[in-house]
């Protein structure tokens, strides 16, 4: 068995680590939906826990500082996530992460160099850089839902990467033998990694505030299509389906994790490009050539850039704020596989 | 001590953020072109319309990396209008075959970088006007803030802000954390108002002038540079003139006679590739340069490892063989001799070439070679013969032979790489059949039909070089270094406002009775440590007693109140809210 078998199976074992985190994270949050619901129907004076958990911020206000950061846990008891479950979901989180890391390492040793330099090895590394942060974030705060969109979108990209993306690990051409192919490469994984806990915040900060607001999109009828609405009625986000969405960060909280992030992932963003620049100089002979990547790392720029002007701007802050996050990785996502796998540039490294 | 506060859970935008030219009830100015300017103007250098042309930005920028490019694939263009004869003239007239030069892109990020501009400049202003001023003064009362805390101490009142002042400014004198104000408030009450995170501005605005000096740096380098493409063989050389190029392009400000002349000669080239997968592995060009003043000198050019030249950098873009032939004609003279590049088509080189002879002695007809030059030939069945490694481990060259005239004369630029065979006849075997002739190094075939002879000599490599020049390239670092420093100093600065109020206590003359409060822009979740540590660090701290007064119910002791309940409400400085 060779180095490059072992560290196959590494991420296979990190791919089933986080399976089971998906899974434990899945049923936590259809737990506390289930407790939510079922405290939302008792009387209106048993229910306060439950309330408290729901509105943080205004739990906040009523507790001292220290505690205001650690999050609904200690405040909702029944709403929040289960202890047991909290335990194992970080501890599957923990051993993916290590067995993932494991993995990349061997990779980097049975091909000899920095394993950045193709979409198999990308994904690894990308997948690692998600789940870490969400681990970081979930240190602080638990929430169940962004476990279970992090591990979700990193055992898809880990299954890609295994049955698709997959390639011998062997050395590279004359061209990605440059260290900017652990500075340039490493931080647009890192910066991919990073977007992607941010923008599974901002999926949760755009429901929870739907919830708060009482509305939804199902309310009103859809003209023709009407009966695709009643189908979906059991759906909208003001119904018991979402009743877990007491339990999580207001919409506030969440908007500021998500700004955070994506701040960190903007700033890591402009270096990819800066570093891809400076790199594209030394071995294509100029900085910007208007390569389909290139072009696809500048749209997701501006986009990005836009959401944090839209952020400063009366009107398009919070809730439209965070179109624009997914708009923007919808374009970081489409950049890493439309680009590389479909359209033809200097960039083709897919190895596929 | 302290408390935080988030205020109304229902809404989230970010405090203390105003866009000053998008206000609900726009304000339509007086009819006149000045004012119609100013108005045109105003909206431009808004937030929304910036925010608008961002959005733009990225979707005129799409179209590029859809439809092929002339400027990075000329041929996929002329393929993509062949295979769509109606739809590809339409594409091609608005510009979608170069995005990146056409009028509506340059319009939007031209228009996009006025904005910039036009909302920068008065930030510029009034950023340098703050700088200079003091910090706020302290408003009477802190029960709106996010984060406030109180505290009791046996110190005097100006002891205790000239206390809480010094732990806000920090040990370095010279680089204070805060900036603070010490006030008398009168009737004995003392405050201080301290504000730290001018960098946040300052880095914010350092990015977005920096993007100014990119696109202007950018633009400097197109109008300055050059860029030249040669194929020398080994054991030749060539100058740094623009007749030596066999393509060169400069920018329209470009003065070709500033070209240094170097000269530049190929020693040698070597490969490596993975004998599994056949991938390149190494490519090294043993080069001789001499620069004028300056003796010769051996060096080598690698990919990701640019010579420089004369100011201009040379890049190894590609290599590949350059069979060296000798043709004689019909009556023995020599008719061509020298190395002829061959161009790889795949990962085997396999290569494609022509060799062109129209200097033939006498009436005879001038002769076309054209075929493929295979590195390590395998012959798969009687008449197909390909290569299998792109390491010249057994070359042969399998060529077709064409004879008539060339078309060198006709006054049209001409391909080195194809033939015109519009006047030219293909030699065809006794059985009807083309005649294919295969060679290898060292050996002399005859010509069919008396055309004379091809000797297959060496087999030397050659490497494409691509000569640039491009004078702006420093300030093009600098400038977009610059704005990753000013984006990652203002997204990571916090921004805060803190203020302590000392009152003797009416029931208790020795106590001193402490208020503080802070404000920061947007969401700061180490907002309340900051009261904190300024709390802790107080002089001769007393327990609070339970009847201690709130900061509600604090005496008026302010002479305006109406000014400093709006200072309240009207935190920072409405800063980000253009641009």
């Amino acid at each position: 068995m060779t180095v490059g078998d072992i560290s196959t199976l590494l991420v296979w074992g990190a791919m089933t680590a986080f399976t089971v985190g998906f899974l434990v994270y899945t049923a936590d949050l259809a737990r506390i939906a289930e407790a939510a619901s079922r405290a939302s129907r008792l009387p209106v004076g048993e229910r306060e826990p439950v309330e408290v958990g729901a509105a943080l911020s205004g739990a906040a206000a009523t507790r001292p500082a220290a505690t205001a950061g650690v999050g609904g846990t200690g405040a909702a008891p029944v709403a929040s996530g289960s202890r047991r479950a909290e335990g194992i979901s970080r501890s599957t989180t923990y051993l993916g992460v290590l067995l993932l890391l494991a993995g990349i390492v061997a990779r980097g040793i049975a091909a000899g160099r920095w394993p950045t330099a193709n979409m198999y090895e990308f994904t690894l590394v990308g997948a690692f850089v998600a789940v870490t942060v969400l681990a970081v974030v979930q240190s602080k705060r638990y929430i169940p839902f962004l476990g279970v969109v992090v591990h979700g979108i990193a055992v898809l990209a880990l299954a890609l990467a295994l049955l698709v993306f997959y390639v011998q690990a062997d050395a590279v051409q004359p061209a990605l033998q440059s260290y900017w192919l652990v500075l340039h490469v490493g931080v647009a994984i890192s910066a991919t990694g990073v977007f992607t806990v941010a923008f599974a915040a901002a999926a949760l900060q755009v429901l929870k505030d739907a919830r708060e607001n009482g509305r939804s999109r199902l309310d009103a009828p859809w003209q023709r299509f009407d009966g695709v609405r009643a189908g979906l009625q059991r759906w909208r986000v003001t119904g018991p389906a979402w009743e877990w969405l007491r339990s999580v960060p207001s919409a506030r909280e969440l908007e500021a994790l998500s700004f955070r992030l994506n701040s960190i992932g903007f700033v890591l963003w402009t270096f990819t490009l800066i570093g891809g620049a400076i790199w594209a100089e030394h071995a294509w002979g100029r900085y910007w050539g208007w390569d389909p990547k290139e072009v696809g790392t500048f749209i997701a720029w501006v986009v990005y850039a836009a959401y944090l002007h839209a952020r400063t701007t009366r009107g398009w802050s919070g809730r439209r704020a965070a179109y624009f996050v997914f708009a923007g990785y919808a374009v970081v996502l489409a950049n890493f596989t439309v680009i590389n796998l479909f359209v033809t540039g200097k960039h083709s490294y897919s190895g596929l | 001590m302290s408390e935080t506060e988030t205020g109304e859970p229902q809404r989230y935008t970010p405090e203390g953020i105003d866009d000053a030219f998008a206000g609900d009830t726009p304000v339509l100015p007086q009819l006149g072109p000045v004012g119609w300017l100013r108005w045109a103007w105003r909206q431009l250098s808004s937030m929304r319309v910036a925010l608008l042309l961002l959005m733009l930005l990225a979707v005129v920028a799409v179209p590029g990396s859809v439809f092929p490019q002339r400027p990075q694939f000329p041929e996929k263009v002329a393929q993509y209008l062949l295979d769509h004869p109606t739809l590809g003239p339409v594409l091609d007239r608005v510009g979608m075959f170069d995005v990146y030069t056409s009028i509506w892109f340059s319009a939007t990020y031209l228009l996009l970088f006025i904005s910039l501009v036009g909302c920068i400049l008065p930030r510029t202003k009034s950023h340098l006007r703050a700088l200079r001023a003091k910090p706020p003064r302290t408003p009477r009362r802190f029960d709106r803030f996010p984060a406030q805390g109180s505290a009791a101490s046996g110190a005097t009142p100006e002891a205790v802000v000239r206390a809480a002042a010094s732990t806000l400014r920090g040990p370095y004198r010279r680089l204070p954390r805060f900036r603070t104000d010490v006030r008398d408030e009168g009737h004995g009450t003392w405050s201080v108002s301290a504000e730290r995170g001018y960098l946040r501005e300052t880095g914010n605005l350092v990015f977005h002038l920096a993007l100014v000096g990119l696109l202007v740096s950018v633009a400097t380098g197109q109008l300055l540079h050059y860029r030249g493409q040669t194929i020398l063989v080994e054991g030749h050389g060539f100058a740094n003139a623009q007749t030596d190029y066999d393509t060169f392009e400069s920018g329209a400000a470009f003065d070709p006679a500033t070209l240094v002349p170097f000269t530049l000669g190929l020693d040698r080239f070597t490969s490596r590739f993975d004998p599994r997968t056949l991938q390149s592995r190494a490519f090294l060009a043993e080069v001789t340069l001499a620069e004028p003043g300056k003796a010769a000198r051996a060096t080598t050019i690698k990919v990701n490892h640019p010579l420089t030249a004369g100011g201009a950098k040379v890049y190894l873009q590609g290599n590949g063989y350059a069979p060296d032939v000798v043709v004689r004609d019909a009556a023995g003279k020599i008719a061509f001799s020298g190395a002829v590049p061959f161009l790889p088509q795949d990962t085997v080189y396999t290569s494609n070439g022509v060799i062109k002879v129209p200097d033939v002695s006498g009436g005879q007809a001038q002769i076309g070679l054209v075929g493929s030059l295979l590195p390590t030939a395998q012959q798969v069945s009687p008449t197909i013969w390909r290569s299998i490694d792109p390491e010249p481990n057994d070359p042969v060259l399998v060529l077709a032979v064409w004879s008539g005239n060339l078309g060198l004369d006709t006054g049209v630029p001409q391909n080195v790489y194809t033939l015109d065979d519009a006047r030219m006849t293909q030699s065809v075997g006794a059985d009807g059949t083309p005649v294919t002739l295969r060679i290898r190094p060292g050996e002399t075939v005859e010509l069919p039909d008396g055309l004379g002879t091809l000797e297959f000599r060496a087999l030397p490599r050659f490497v494409a070089l691509d000569l640039r020049y491009d004078p702006a390239l420093a300030f093009v670092l600098t400038f977009a270094l610059a704005a990753l420093a000013g984006l990652a100093t203002s997204l990571f600065t916090p921004r805060r406002r803190v203020w302590v109020r000392a009152t003797p206590d009416a029931t208790d003359p020795r106590r001193t009775l402490v208020t503080a409060a802070a404000l920061a822009r947007g969401d700061d979740i180490a907002l309340p440590t900051e009261i904190d540590r300024v709390l802790a660090a107080l002089p001769d701290r007393l327990d609070e007693r339970d009847d201690a007064p709130t900061p509600d119910t604090e005496p008026d002791t302010e002479p305006d109140p109406e000014a400093h309940s709006r200072t309240a409400l009207d935190p920072l400085d409405p800063e980000e809210a253009q641009s």
